[in-house]
């Protein structure tokens, strides 16, 4: 419980209305979408403004309070989960663009800005913003840079880090910390902002972003391409890299997925497939013409049974429904869905997909396997019930096998979903004692009460 | 009150829905109570996980919890949405009636429901007293849309402007109706619902003139009873089940083809609650026979009657807003637009951003005025922007809510159902 002269004091910075203890209330803060379990914080604030944002980060450091900021709730890895008893503190208030400059290509959000929304306000405009994670609809841009988010157009566009240009955050002490700039080039000091991408809350809590913009495509051609063997899918993906070819997006669906898809859509897809590649090229419309044209001939070389180019945009929506309704209908299937992503060199897809197939025997578990084959970020999925207690234990032991297998073939833990709780455990097998002491040691120093998001990335951090 | 050990029991039967939330937080962005407030408790996703909460008796207080499931428009977008497929309004309507069950309703609300609502004779006596007694408390507020206020300091009225009762209900202006199929060879059962006869009977004599036009016989028994909405969006299932026995009884007095309603609440209650929650199992057939045949009257004369939407030449445009339980529950978008265009007169213009709940939510309007009022009055504001001189919709509870919200925003644009329009034009 948090003493009465301390919520007081949290109701006089951010307004009664905006301050949260009720029980129901708590509850609802003690989760987020990964599977893991809940813990309860002690109170829940909801600054309005800036200004009571660090007034806030402020109270929590002189009183030891454990901080975790939370927008959408909506991270895999359980990074919103607060500390027991901690404080969380929503950013669902500071959602407002600050601008869209249309001359230097930048935008400057609060982090509480809803990423689709953002989205939808730079198309206006006549500009993209590439980043667009499976939950744009509800995660904040804020989320998107502490989790450094990845989506669908990543294999040519990049993640979320490749679009921030500034990151305004508190320290502990509610100082507010300027990185980064409105500047294509920016080599001023330490590359805070860099700090911050991908920090998980630990480092700093987030006032403002800059993001960067950049003119859409003039052109796009999607395409589906049907496999007889996972393997040859998995080569087409390789052959279409090596011949200098990079789409917009690349995505894979395995068997499962797509008759799951399938009984679910009923839209006609190929269920005797053992895999289908979902492609867009996009670009200049020449360009276009070509690298589909291309794309088509080393599918087909690669012994796909049918190509289907989108002819127009009601046939371009058809393909990217199949891949929107991939998690939808396995999610149907058991009532827990597991989504993981562990990421693997692209070169190594295939690899990664026969050792998917062993687990998901070893273990006697269905897993549906998607996601973005282009980038080598797989999505395998398990589909279980964690009431079945049993069942449960097999799918920690997939799960553990998964990582161990991504990391054997050069890959990595997390290629968008972030470390958080779930993965804490497994990071000194990726980059050893090393990197977590020194991580560990520049925490305590920025963060010497550790109030700032603790047990994220980095486990339990021994005094 | 009754012991929590057996609450908790009740509630471990939802807890197969309950799994199926993987807590994904889609719903976020569907929600037009979590659009307002920005808190997890408001948006569906969080009200799951209070009730698993409750169930697995980590929360200990049924009422903290009850108030907050109460902030739900049951407006079905989420379940329309949302990814697992989890059965929302389902689970809330179950939850309702649990915690109904075990914490009790308000007297006053209680009494309404139990000697009132399943007293349909009593309740349209007392009402039209009412009618001829409100002139005394209340003052004209928008002419063009026909609303009026409180004329001194009235906590239940606020500073909504409400439409009237009317001075004549339907029922008093055609009590009964029982006439033969004309030429369509058809003749449909007239289930106007309370708002309907009580609020805008001229809605329900625009449904009489299309079917006349049409040659389509009807049926309208006496003394109908409300569809059981409120009693069950309350918990209060007794008299849910005595309310679908009285209309069962009534409509089976006679021989029709479809049951037709101007309301989309109605449609969608007697479409997919009755089957659902109507206690007893006995009469499961009749229900089902009822529930098959029962129809918006857009959807009766665009798919039955084959009504197509007339070119105009220059068409008035007609905002026209999607009810909730139209779009949602029985995915009904296109047939209102065709009867509109029908007359050959109006044409439907989009509201910017896309349909939305208008806030009305039944007695979320009561309970939550102060959320029901903001979540109106960007749809006034989005019915404003189309430039229209009409509003239209296909439930008359949305035609109350946006009626008050027009009216407040010194928006003076009327508000119609698109019968009304397409009765006009006959």
């Amino acid at each position: 419980m948090i003493r009465d002269a301390l919520k007081n004091e949290f109701q006089r910075i951010v307004g009664k209305d905006n301050v949260m203890t009720e029980p129901a209330e708590l509850h609802a803060y003690s989760y987020d979408s990964a599977v893991l379990d809940q813990t309860q914080p002690a109170i829940v604030v909801r600054p309005e403004n800036s200004e009571s944002l660090g007034q806030v980060v402020r109270l929590c450091n002189e009183n030891g309070l454990k901080l975790t900021v939370r927008g959408a709730g909506t991270n895999l890895s359980g990074g919103t989960i607060p500390h027991p008893g901690g404080v969380v503190c929503l950013t669902t208030a500071l959602d407002k663009v600050l601008e869209i400059n249309e001359e230097d290509l930048y935008a400057v959000v609060q982090p509480g800005v809803v990423t689709a929304k953002f989205a939808a306000q730079v198309a206006a405009k006549g500009l993209l913003y590439p980043p667009d994670p499976g939950s744009q609809a509800v995660s904040t841009l804020g989320g998107n840079v502490a989790e450094n988010a990845g989506g669908l157009r990543a294999l040519k566009y990049g993640v979320t880090k490749d679009y921030v240009m500034g990151v305004d955050f508190f320290d502990v002490n509610g100082e507010l910390i300027r990185s980064g700039g409105k500047t294509v080039k920016c080599v001023t000091g330490y590359n805070l902002a860099g700090l911050m991408i991908a920090s998980e809350g630990t480092l700093g809590v987030f006032e403002k972003l800059t993001l960067k913009l950049v003119p859409p495509p003039a052109a796009y051609k999607a395409m589906m391409a049907v496999f007889p063997d996972v393997m040859d899918a998995s080569r087409a993906v390789a052959a279409i890299i090596a011949n200098k070819i990079v789409p917009a997006t690349l995505e894979f669906m395995d068997n499962f997925t797509i008759r799951t898809v399938e009984n679910f859509r009923k839209a006609g897809l190929p269920v005797d497939a053992a895999a289908m590649l979902l492609i867009e090229v996009d670009g200049h419309p020449a360009q276009v013409e070509d690298d589909a044209a291309k794309v088509e001939s080393i599918c087909k070389d690669n012994k796909a049974i049918s190509v289907r180019v989108a002819k127009d945009d009601a046939e371009r929506n058809a393909v990217w429904q199949a891949r929107r309704d991939a998690l939808p209908a396995l999610a149907r299937v058991k009532p827990t869905t597991v989504l993981e992503d562990a990421t693997v060199p692209r070169s190594k897809i295939p690899a990664m997909m026969q050792a998917l197939d062993k687990i998901a025997k070893k273990y006697d578990l269905t897993i549906g396997t998607f996601g973005h084959a282009g980038d080598g970020n797989l999505h395998p999925t398990i589909l279980t019930d964690k009431r079945d207690q049993k069942e449960w234990h097999r799918v920690e032991a997939a799960i553990d096998a998964i990582f161990e297998e991504a990391l054997a073939l050069g890959g990595t833990l997390s290629g968008e979903h972030g470390i958080g709780l779930a993965k804490s455990k497994y990071l000194k097998n990726e980059y050893g004692v090393g990197a977590i002491n020194y991580s560990r040691r520049m925490k305590s120093v920025l963060d010497p009460n550790n109030i700032l998001n603790p047990g994220k990335i980095l486990g339990p951090l021994l005094a | 009150m009754a012991d929590i050990k057996k609450l908790v029991s009740m509630l471990k039967e939802l807890d197969d829905l309950l799994t199926g939330c993987m807590r994904c937080g889609m719903c976020q962005a569907q929600c037009p109570v979590f659009a307002q407030t920005g808190r997890e408790t408001d948006v569906t996703r969080g009200k799951l996980a209070l009730l698993s909460g409750l169930s697995e008796e980590i929360l200990k207080d049924p009422e903290e919890v009850n108030e907050k499931l109460q902030r739900c428009l049951l407006c079905g977008t989420c379940e329309a949405n949302c990814p697992s497929g989890v059965k929302v309004t389902d689970i809330f309507l179950r939850a309702r009636a649990i915690l109904t069950g075990y914490l009790g309703l308000p007297p006053t609300q209680r009494l309404i429901f139990r000697r009132l609502l399943t007293n349909p004779k009593l309740m349209n006596n007392l009402l039209s007293l009412g009618s001829s007694l409100q002139g005394l408390f209340t003052k004209d507020a928008d002419s063009v849309i026909g609303t009026s206020c409180a004329r001194f300091n009235a906590p239940l009225i606020a500073d909504r402007h409400f439409k009237k009762l009317a001075s004549k209900s339907l029922h008093s202006q055609t009590p009964h109706k029982d006439t033969p199929p004309g030429k369509s060879g058809l003749r449909v059962a007239f289930f106007p619902g309370c708002v309907t006869d009580k609020v805008f009977p001229q809605v329900g004599q625009a449904v009489l003139k299309v079917m006349e036009h049409h040659q389509v016989g009807v049926f309208m028994p006496p003394n109908q009873a409300c569809c059981g909405i409120p009693a069950l969006s309350s918990g209060e299932t007794e008299v849910f089940d005595n309310l679908v026995r009285q209309n069962l009884d009534l409509f089976a007095k006679g021989k029709w083809d479809y049951l037709i309603t101007p309301c989309a609440t109605c449609t969608a209650t007697i479409h997919e609650l009755w089957p659902k929650y109507y206690g007893d199992k006995m009469d499961a057939v009749r229900v089902k026979d009822l529930a098959d045949k029962v129809m918006d009257v857009s959807q009766f004369l665009t798919d039955v009657l084959k009504v197509a939407p007339k070119e105009a030449v220059t068409p008035t445009k007609v905002a026209y807003h999607d009810p909730c339980h139209l779009r949602n529950t029985l995915k009904i978008t296109a047939q209102p637009r065709q009867i509109l265009a029908a007359g050959g007169k109006y044409a439907a213009a989009e509201l910017p951003g896309g349909p939305s709940c208008c806030g009305s939510g039944g007695s979320f309007n009561i309970k939550h005025y102060k959320l029901s009022d903001v979540i109106g009055r960007k749809k006034a504001e989005s019915i404003a922007a189309t430039g229209a001189k009409i509003a239209a919709t296909s439930c008359p509870a949305c035609m109350l809510q946006i009626s008050d919200m027009l009216s407040k925003s010194g928006h003076s644009i009327p508000v119609k159902h698109v019968v009304e329009l397409y009765a006009e034009t006959l």
